[in-house]
C-alpha cells in the first residue's frame, strides 16, 4: 500500500495563502487552557463543517473508478470520520451542493457561512496519468475566509479510502489540536453462530470498518488478536488442534508460527510498542503467569511468580513498564511492573474487580474493564491509579483498545441472554460520544493499531 | 446445581433407557469399535461401545463437576463424581481423557481462560490423587467460549462453571 504525500501547490499555479493569515487563524483556533483538559461536546456545540463532494478537473475512469464518483465517496468518508469523532457536525455531500474545480482554491465563503458552516472542506480528485490518482483537500475557515490546512496524496486507486482518512486526520488535527487517528486499522474477532458454539474468526478492517477482510476461516476458535505496530503481523490465540496457543500470523503470506514451543496453554498476547517483544500468559498446572519473549523467538523471560492468576498486560509507550492484572489479592486487580518483572505494585483500589488494562499510546492513562454489580464497564485512570472514572454503562462492555492518539477507545459490548451477541463500539474520553462500529457479523476483541505512515 | 445420583441408580436407569432404545432399529449404525476393542472384553449388546464417551457417561455419576463463582476447589460432591469417573477409568485403563475447564460469562475473556485452567487442573489433580495416571489426562480451558447453558441467569452460570471429562480415545 503506497500513499505518497503530494505537494498540492504544484497542481495549481502556486498561489499560496499568505503565511500571516494562516498564523492568525491558527492562533484563534488554539484551544485555551491546558491541553490535557477534556470536555464533553454536546451535539449543539459541535462545529459545523461543510464537506461537499470533491471536484474533478476532468471525469476519468481509473481502475474502474470514476473520478467524479470518487470525489463524492471520499467526501462521504471524510464527513463520516468527522461525525464519528463526536466533535463536529459535518454537512456531507448528500446535504450540500457540489463545487466546481475553480472553487477548490476560491471558496464562496459567504455562501457556506449562510448555510451555517464555520468550516468548509474542498478538494479534488484527478487521474495522475500513471494509473494512479491525485487527491487534494483543503480546510477553510468561512468567517476568516482563510485556508487552515491542506493535504495532497498520490495514491493507487484502491487506496482512496486512505486518502479520505488522511484528509479527515488533517482536518481533525488542525481543529482539535490532537494527533491524528482516522488512518489506522483494527484487528478483531468476527463472531457468528449460536452462543454455545460460536464461530470466531480473525478479521481486519480500517478504523471506520472499511476495507473489511476475514483472515481465518473459523475452523479453529480464534480470540484476542493484536496488530503488530507495523501492521505486518497479528499475534492471537488459536484453538487449532484443540490446544490453546499464541500464534503470530503473517498478514502478507497468510502463514503463521507459534510464539513459543510449549506443551502448556499460552494466551493473552501483546506486542511491545516497537514490535520487538511479545508478552503472553502461560498456564502451568493451573497457575497462570506472564512471560516476555522476543518476537523472533528465543528463551522466554518469566515476569510474575505469584500463586494467583497473573494475566494479560500492556506496555507503556516508552516500553519501560507493563500494566497487567492479577488476582493475588483475592480478586482481579490492576498492577504495574518494570519490564524485567521488578517493582510490582497494585494501582486499582476502587470497588469491584479491574481487568484488561491497556496503556494509552500517550502514556497518560490506563484504560480498563471494571466488573461490579453484575456489569462490565469501560474506564480510565492514571498510571498511578488516580482519577479513575467510568466512560460507559451497559450490561457488559469489555476489553478497551486505544486509538493511536489516545483520545478514543474501542471495546466490545455483549448483550445478555440466550441470544446474547457482541458488537464493536467506540467512545471518546468524555464518555459522551459513543458509537457502534459497522461490522458484517458480530464482533469482539478489537485491537487498534497506530496511524499509518 | 444439578441433582447428583448415585452411580448405581444412574447405571440402572441408563441400562433401561438404552435397552428401550435398542429395540428400535437405529437409523445410523454406531461406529465399529477401533483398535483392540473393549478393555472389559465384553460387548454389552446395547450398542454402547465400551470405553466410549457414551459408555463413560452411562456409568459414572456425571461427566462434569461444578464450581462456585470465581472458585476452583473440588468439594465433597465433586469428589464423589470424580471417584466414579476414576473407577470407570480404572476399568478402561487404555482410555485417555481431556478435562475441559469452563467459566461463566461474568468474567473477562483472558481471566476466564486462566480460571478454566485452574478448574480443569483441580479436577485432574484430584483424579491423579486417587490413582489415575496424570499422563492419561489432557487439560484445555475454554474460558467463557463454550457455555453449556445459554441464559444469563444464576442457574445457567452455575452449570457453566464446570470441568467436563471427555473421552479422547486410547
Amino acid at each position: 500500500m503506497t500513499l505518497t504525500r503530494y505537494l498540492i501547490a504544484g497542481i495549481f499555479a502556486a498561489t499560496a495563502v499568505p503565511a500571516v493569515a494562516q498564523d492568525q487563524s491558527s492562533a484563534q483556533l488554539q484551544p485555551e487552557g491546558p491541553r490535557e483538559s477534556i470536555t464533553g461536546t454536546l451535539s449543539q456545540d459541535r462545529t459545523v463543517i461543510a464537506v461537499p463532494a470533491l471536484a474533478t478537473p476532468a471525469v476519468m475512469t481509473v481502475a474502474g473508478l470514476r473520478t467524479d464518483s470518487l470525489g463524492r465517496q471520499i467526501a462521504e468518508v471524510i464527513a463520516a470520520d468527522l461525525e464519528r469523532s463526536g466533535l463536529y457536525a459535518p454537512l456531507g455531500p448528500g446535504s450540500v451542493r457540489a463545487i466546481s474545480m475553480a472553487e477548490v482554491r476560491a471558496p464562496q465563503f459567504a455562501d457556506w457561512q449562510s448555510r451555517g458552516a464555520e468550516n468548509v472542506v474542498h478538494g479534488f480528485v484527478q487521474a495522475s496519468g500513471t494509473g494512479g490518482l491525485v487527491v487534494g483537500c483543503y480546510l477553510y475557515d468561512t468567517a476568516l475566509g482563510s485556508e487552515l490546512v491542506r493535504q495532497g496524496f498520490e495514491i493507487q486507486p484502491g487506496d482512496w479510502r486512505r486518502a479520505a482518512h488522511k484528509c479527515a486526520d488533517a482536518i481533525y488535527s488542525r481543529l482539535s489540536g490532537e494527533a491524528p487517528f482516522f488512518d489506522s486499522r483494527v484487528a478483531y474477532i468476527a463472531e457468528s453462530g449460536p452462543k454455545g458454539n460460536r464461530i470466531k474468526r480473525l478479521a481486519i478492517m480500517d478504523s471506520d470498518g472499511g476495507n473489511h477482510r476475514f483472515v481465518t476461516n473459523g475452523q479453529a476458535l480464534a480470540i484476542s488478536p493484536r496488530f503488530s505496530p507495523d501492521y505486518k503481523k497479528i499475534v492471537y490465540v488459536s484453538y487449532l488442534n484443540n490446544r490453546v496457543r499464541v500464534f503470530i500470523y503473517d498478514v502478507a503470506t497468510g502463514s503463521q508460527k507459534l510464539v513459543t514451543e510449549s506443551g502448556n496453554t499460552t494466551f493473552a498476547p501483546r506486542w511491545s510498542p516497537d514490535g520487538s517483544q511479545i508478552l503472553y500468559s502461560m498456564a502451568v498446572g493451573g497457575n497462570t503467569d506472564i512471560y516476555r519473549i522476543s518476537a523472533n523467538g528465543g528463551t522466554p523471560v518469566r515476569l510474575t511468580s505469584t500463586p494467583g492468576i497473573d494475566v494479560g498486560g500492556s506496555f507503556s509507550p516508552d516500553g519501560k513498564k507493563i500494566v497487567f492484572e492479577s488476582d493475588r489479592s483475592g480478586s482481579q486487580q490492576i498492577y504495574t511492573m518494570n519490564i524485567d518483572g521488578s517493582n510490582q505494585q497494585r494501582i486499582s483500589f476502587g470497588g469491584g474487580r479491574y481487568a484488561t488494562p491497556e496503556w494509552s499510546p500517550r502514556g497518560d492513562l490506563i484504560a480498563f474493564t471494571r466488573l461490579g454489580g453484575g456489569e462490565f464497564r469501560i474506564g480510565v485512570m492514571t498510571p498511578s491509579g488516580g482519577g479513575a472514572r467510568m466512560l460507559t454503562n451497559s450490561w457488559q462492555d469489555e476489553a478497551p483498545t486505544w486509538s493511536p492518539n489516545g483520545r478514543v477507545l474501542q471495546f466490545f459490548r455483549t448483550s445478555p441472554g440466550r441470544e446474547g451477541k457482541s458488537s464493536l463500539w467506540q467512545v471518546d474520553l468524555t464518555g459522551v460520544n459513543l458509537r457502534r462500529l459497522p461490522t458484517p457479523q458480530d464482533g469482539s476483541d478489537p485491537s487498534w493499531g497506530p496511524v499509518l505512515p | 446445581m444439578t441433582i447428583r445420583k448415585t452411580t448405581a441408580m444412574i447405571a440402572a436407569i441408563t441400562m433401561f433407557a438404552v435397552g428401550a432404545c435398542a429395540k428400535k432399529a437405529p437409523e445410523v449404525l454406531p461406529p465399529a469399535p477401533e483398535g483392540t476393542g473393549s478393555d472389559t472384553g465384553t460387548d454389552t449388546g446395547t450398542g454402547v461401545v465400551p470405553g466410549s464417551q457414551e459408555d463413560f457417561v452411562a456409568n459414572v455419576a456425571a461427566d462434569r463437576v461444578f464450581f462456585g463463582f470465581d472458585q476452583y476447589n473440588v468439594d465433597a460432591e465433586d469428589q464423589a463424581t470424580l471417584q466414579s469417573q476414576a473407577q470407570w477409568l480404572q476399568r478402561n485403563p487404555a482410555v485417555r481423557v481431556t478435562l475441559e475447564g469452563h467459566a461463566d460469562e461474568r468474567g473477562t475473556r483472558d481471566y476466564n481462560i486462566a480460571l478454566g485452567e485452574r478448574r480443569a487442573n483441580a479436577a485432574k489433580n484430584y483424579l491423579s490423587s486417587i490413582g489415575i495416571d496424570p499422563n492419561r489426562i489432557q487439560v484445555i480451558s475454554y474460558g467463557k467460549e463454550r457455555p453449556a447453558e445459554l441464559g444469563s441467569t444464576e442457574e445457567a452460570y452455575a452449570k457453566n462453571r464446570r470441568a467436563v471429562t471427555v473421552i479422547i480415545g486410547r
